[in-house]
């Protein structure tokens, strides 16, 4: 598998591992290409994203994506987080083997389901 | 590969290139070598030189063999586990109209013979079963399973690609018609295989022309490839009993020591008899795919049967045939030891997967720990 330098570091040290106990939002969703699963929570202060952890079971890209889109969201308002898409998650990792696109799914859709009703 | 086989390769692509079908003395030499090593494949499996057709490997064997049984019409007996170069190659019969009957196995990977003597119908023209399961190392019964088809009158096949090499290989007491071989599985070179023929099988050729291999595979012999692949075979039968069973317990103590470090964990196919060097485990709230690239980081090579490592997003068919739902076969990893594998390689293995499950399991929603 031809992952960037970026992404293995995400993979093999992942930032924003964990769960918020009080969180204002908690979302978890799978891929339905192959059965990865993240889990994501958030507190929001007034529009703006304060703080952001996340949980994952799947492969290394799926882990990679969901550590990195949590990590950017934080300090985002709602907006602008809503707006990321999986190509940008993908990008910002030195892109993804063809077969592994679907991953940075898991991580846009993560986004929209825990931002839903703010 | 082995060093002795690529020592026995050299001096065909510096000195003995002749064409083995030129009567000159440099391809009659080339030629001499190639009965040589066709002295050896026979012998690893106590077929006859005469029923070797040298090929480019186990894909092309499995093609050969069911294609040139088959493709004119009649019915398939195959199973659910088969590697993908026997079942790719039935799909694509059945859509050309040719009937084909899937025999599924029990949860420990195993075939019974009575399921196939069941599937036999008056226009069977040919059954197919792996010897030895690439992914999950179950044995089949094949000795029965010949049985039954010698007294439908059928031709039996066995893709012993997995098994060549690794377990006593006897045709003739097997009673099967074909086995299929592969050289890379057995240290030899990649690009060459055997698909041993009965004597006296009406197997209709893929590929025609200048008739070499006895009017059974035309071409021009891959003379060094087989010339490594004869050499790959001597070693191997020298090697069967000694080297096997060191294989065997390396495999056992990889598997005892992992039970016992990991919690959650489970061998495939366990309880059935197996090849001596394949180990499959299936970890629990961990991602087949993301522990092969923390092993490899570590360098340490194994696969999987996680939908997230195959191309095509789905998960191991094996997997999937012995009852195991994606999830599970999501969490999968096949070892493949070999008679170069060394207990300080196992050691290493067993010291360094728990912590990675360890890390995987931590990042898991799911898990808890118990």
């Amino acid at each position: 598998m031809s992952y960037s330098e970026k992404l293995l570091d995400y993979f093999q040290n992942p930032r924003c591992v964990g769960e918020i106990p009080d969180a204002h939002g908690v979302a978890e969703v799978s891929n339905p290409v192959c059965g990865d699963v993240m889990k994501l929570w958030i507190k929001v202060d007034g529009d703006r994203i304060q703080d952001a952890k996340f949980k994952a079971q799947g492969c290394s890209a799926a882990i990679a994506t969901s550590s990195y889109a949590t990590e950017m969201v934080i300090g985002m308002t709602v907006a602008e987080a809503r707006g990321i898409t999986k190509e940008q998650i993908a990008d910002a990792l030195g892109g993804l083997p063809p077969s592994k696109i679907h991953c940075s799914v898991l991580a846009s859709d993560a986004i929209k389901a825990v931002l839903k009703g703010f | 590969m082995r060093p002795e086989v690529v020592a026995a390769m050299t001096p065909l692509f510096t000195e003995h290139f002749g064409n083995p079908s030129s009567i000159h003395w440099f391809g009659q030499h080339a030629k001499s070598l190639i009965d040589e090593a066709r002295k050896h494949v026979a012998k690893l499996i106590n077929a006859e030189t005469s029923e070797i057709v040298f090929l480019s490997g186990g894909t092309e064997a499995d093609n050969f063999a069911i294609r040139g049984i088959a493709s004119k019409g009649g019915h398939i007996i195959t199973s659910t586990i088969e590697h993908h170069a026997v079942m790719h190659t039935c799909k694509d019969l059945e859509k050309a109209g040719i009937p084909v009957t899937w025999v599924r196995v029990s949860k420990d990977g195993v075939v019974d013979p009575d399921d196939i003597r069941k599937a036999i119908r008056p226009e069977t023209v040919l059954i197919t079963i792996m010897h030895a399961n690439n992914e999950i190392g179950t044995i089949q019964p094949i000795e029965e399973i010949a049985r039954v088809a010698a007294e439908a009158d059928v031709y039996f096949h066995s893709d012993g690609v997995q098994s060549t090499g690794k377990i006593p290989v006897d045709v003739k007491k097997l009673g099967v018609d074909l086995y299929s071989m592969s050289s890379h599985k057995i240290h030899g070179p990649k690009g060459v295989g055997a698909l041993f023929v009965k004597k006296g099988t009406n197997l209709r050729p893929m590929l025609t022309g200048g008739g070499h291999e006895r009017n059974r595979r035309s071409g021009t012999e891959n003379a060094p490839g087989i010339v490594g692949f004869g050499e790959a075979a001597r070693l191997a039968r020298e090697g069967l009993a000694n080297e096997m069973s060191r294989v065997r317990q390396l495999r056992d103590r990889l598997e005892t020591e992992l039970k016992s470090r990991i919690e959650l964990i489970q061998v495939n196919g366990e309880n059935a008899p197996r090849l001596p060097n394949t180990s499959n485990i299936m970890v629990d709230y961990a991602e087949g795919e993301g522990l092969v690239i923390s092993l490899d980081l570590k360098g340490v090579a194994v696969s999987t049967g996680s939908a997230c490592s195959s191309g095509s997003l789905e998960p191991s068919h094996v997997l999937t045939a012995i009852g195991k739902t994606p999830d599970e076969a999501h969490g999968s990893l096949r070892f493949s030891l070999s008679s170069m594998t060394t207990a300080d390689e196992i050691d290493y293995v067993a010291e360094i997967l728990p912590g990675i499950v360890d890390r995987l399991r931590e990042l898991s929603p799911y898990y808890k720990k118990v």
